[in-house]
């Protein structure tokens, strides 16, 4: 069945059939229940699941991951939803002490297949703490898989994936993709894999690298360089840990440039791994340095200049242009 | 009450003064530090001979697991060993409570526990001696693997108590089904955010989980005075469910206590949060040397309420015991002594190539890779030497 959706509907779609099909499957997090979330993506839920399977908690982020921790040694797959991106630290221990290494720490026997969502990213005009690009925090934990959606349809299949995958998923969620665009979603087309990057526009003088939101960026500059005559290759990485570089190493080896859009600060991000694997394997295809677009080493600044702070179509075509001059 | 200065609230002179010194009148006590059987009004229970030779012969077991283990650690053999004596009594009366369907998640101290659970104790040395991060399945004995993050099992305790109650077997009324999670956690933990969020947790849901707290007096160097201005057992009130304070070195009291505070959780009527009143004789590890910030009068005076020989005192008294079976567990413990030294240092080393394979449940290529690559490296020592 084809239908219009935004991405938080489509999650919402996503979870329910992801609910539908693992009775083991539980939604924990704070106003998850009758309000449906902050952002709705929950909506409808807990009324029809019920307060056992769709359960309010209350606000401790380390208490909500920390007790799904011990619902996933019991055998349930809990998804928990951290409300905002700046509200997952006090969860960050249990993250990286329990969660990404309990499978390790005994080799094997205890499984956490632990779904945490997180909406990430700026560009709402919220107050601080709301608007943030924890993803680097995450990849550089071993135990841990991140993945970051992009649009509707993926929203709707990555988010059953990574709850059926018996591995502990990141999950990241732009949220001011929420309610923006409408997808065409025809859930009889089966998804290709969950840790997989997707080309999403060819394109023969350069290569951009984005994920969340950024695609959308990088997307509107393809179009806005097309006018002007450039060809920019557009990848959407979807995953962050593990990285799938293969198509990245195809696409760069042909265009011989790279330059990487990420929301969070540059320094230590994704785009530096990304920069440093790309000359490791790409070295003599080069035509420029890899280059970086993303927030500056601030922390995320107040609402109003946020727009100056994130990487946008003109920042990106700036980056693009010094990488071609090269 | 009334306060000298004329001030309000609860007088911290009373709290920490004089009248805790033994624990203060709350304490709930079966078996005096003379041996001497108490009788108390709600916890009072019967013992047979069999129930307290038992006893007697775990605490004597474990302590020789902590000796020899200590011993290891002093001749390279473990790296470390974290030290339960003068616990003896707190984790046998609280492992023992426990059923077999009920789930268990231990600090890295409860060797006593582990040993009510059925692990070999030889499988507890692994962590130590850096072999392993645990050796056990779980699932298997249902004991979870030693958490080193202080309390940070408590949620885990908390979140498996909900799984529980999801699953049914809570307040059925089958006393073979019916289930209660053990949450074991010490004084120093007390202070953590995660201890606070599972007493919230576990109130706000009714969890059926028991908080074992083993208040030994010490956090490494730091006192109890540092971690809390009232009795820990008096905190529960405050989260919404009760508190009790048990004499930690009586294995009776220890016993009847935990046993009722699960079977209340089994019930479905919810937490409890067990205060075990103990001291930590030894160092808080073998790196530590507790000589540094307390005085000898302290350990002087709570050698007099060691666990093991108050029920020795009481089994002899008694007739409970004869000199056989005073004989025959000295050689049991003598072989048990033996058989974890000679195992200990027979224990392999891990395979370096082994780490990447349990990161995930589904490895990856970037892992596959470098273990390649690092498998690839150590082939070029081959022959070398």
């Amino acid at each position: 069945m084809t239908t219009k959706v935004t991405l938080a509907k489509a999650l919402n779609l996503g979870l329910r059939k992801a609910m539908e099909a693992d009775d083991k499957v539980l939604l924990m997090g704070e106003d998850v229940g009758k309000l449906g979330g902050v952002f709705r993506i929950t909506d409808g839920l807990q009324k029809d699941f019920g307060e056992d399977r769709v359960i309010d908690s209350p606000l401790a982020e380390s208490g909500i991951v920390g007790t799904a921790v011990g619902m996933a040694m019991r055998g349930y797959r809990p998804v928990v939803e951290i409300q905002f991106d700046g509200f997952v630290y006090p969860a960050y221990d249990q993250i990286v002490c329990q969660v990404a290494k309990l499978h390790f720490r005994s080799q094997g026997r205890v499984k956490m297949p632990m779904v945490i969502r997180i909406p990430f990213g700026g560009g709402i005009g919220a107050v601080e703490h709301h608007s943030e690009s924890p993803e680097a925090q995450f990849a550089h934990t071993p135990g841990l898989k991140v993945v970051a959606v992009s649009n509707p349809v993926d929203g709707y299949w990555m988010i059953q994936q990574a709850i059926a995958h018996d591995d502990p998923v990141i999950f990241l969620e732009p949220k001011r993709q929420y309610h923006a665009d409408k997808a065409e979603l025809d859930d009889t087309v089966e998804p290709g894999p969950l840790f997989a990057s997707r080309l999403v526009r060819p394109g023969r003088d350069a290569t951009l690298l984005a994920y969340g939101p950024t695609v959308k960026t990088c997307l509107t500059a393809a179009e806005a360089a097309a006018g002007d005559g450039t060809s920019l290759e557009v990848i959407d990485l979807r995953t962050l840990s593990p990285l799938d570089m293969g198509p990245v190493y195809e696409s760069v080896r042909r265009t011989g440039r790279a330059v990487v859009v990420h929301e969070a600060h540059v320094n230590l991000g994704l785009g530096a791994e990304l920069a440093a694997r790309i000359t490791e394997e790409c070295f003599y295809s080069l035509e420029a340095p890899v280059l970086r677009v993303g927030g500056f080493d601030t922390p995320y600044p107040a609402s109003r200049i946020e727009e100056e702070w994130l990487p946008d179509l003109d920042r990106v075509l700036d980056a693009v242009d010094r990488s071609l001059e090269m | 009450m009334t306060h000298a200065d004329g001030g309000f609230g609860p007088d911290l002179v009373e709290v920490f003064g004089p009248r805790q010194e033994d624990g203060g009148p709350e304490l709930i006590q079966l078996l005096s530090p003379e041996g001497e059987r108490i009788h108390h009004p709600e916890f009072d229970m019967d013992f047979s001979a069999d129930q307290l030779r038992g006893f007697y012969r775990d605490m004597v077991l474990v302590r020789r697991i902590d000796v020899e283990a200590t011993a290891l650690q002093r001749h390279g053999e473990l790296g470390i060993w974290a030290q339960l004596l003068g616990q003896e009594a707190a984790q046998i009366g609280a492992g023992r409570a426990a059923r077999p369907q009920d789930f268990v998640f231990p600090t890295y101290r409860e060797h006593g526990v582990a040993w009510c659970r059925g692990l070999d104790p030889l499988k507890l040395l692994g962590l130590f001696r850096g072999v392993d991060h645990g050796d056990w399945d779980p699932s298997e004995y249902n004991f979870s693997l030693y958490t080193i993050v202080i309390g940070a099992q408590t949620l885990h305790a908390t979140g498996y108590a909900m799984g529980m109650q999801r699953d049914g077997v809570v307040g059925t009324g089958d006393p073979e089904r019916d289930a209660a999670v053990l949450a074991h956690f010490g004084d120093g933990a007390s202070s953590q955010g995660d201890v606070n969020e599972s007493f919230i947790f576990a109130a706000s849901y009714n969890a059926p989980v028991v908080f074992f707290c083993q208040n030994n007096q010490w956090a490494i160097s730091e006192p109890i005075e540092r971690q809390s201005r009232i009795p820990l057992f008096q905190r529960a009130l405050g989260f919404g469910f009760p508190g009790l304070r048990v004499d930690g070195n009586d294995v009776l009291a220890t016993y009847a206590v935990t046993q009722a505070a699960l079977q209340r959780a089994r019930d479905g009527q919810g937490p409890t949060l067990v205060e075990a009143y103990t001291y930590r004789m030894g160092a808080h590890t073998t790196t530590d040397d507790p000589t540094r910030y307390r005085v000898s009068d302290d350990v002087e005076r709570w050698k007099l309420k060691d666990p093991i020989a108050r029920l020795e005192v009481y089994l002899k008294r008694n007739g409970l015991a004869d000199e056989q079976f005073f004989a025959d567990l000295a050689e049991e413990a003598a072989a048990l002594g033996h058989t974890l030294r000679e195992g200990c240092k027979a224990m392999p080393d891990p395979k370096p190539l082994d780490i990447f394979d349990r990161v995930y449940s589904e490895t990856t290529p970037e892992l596959v890779a470098q273990r390649d690559g690092f498998a690839a490296y150590l082939a070029t020592f081959e022959g070398a030497h």
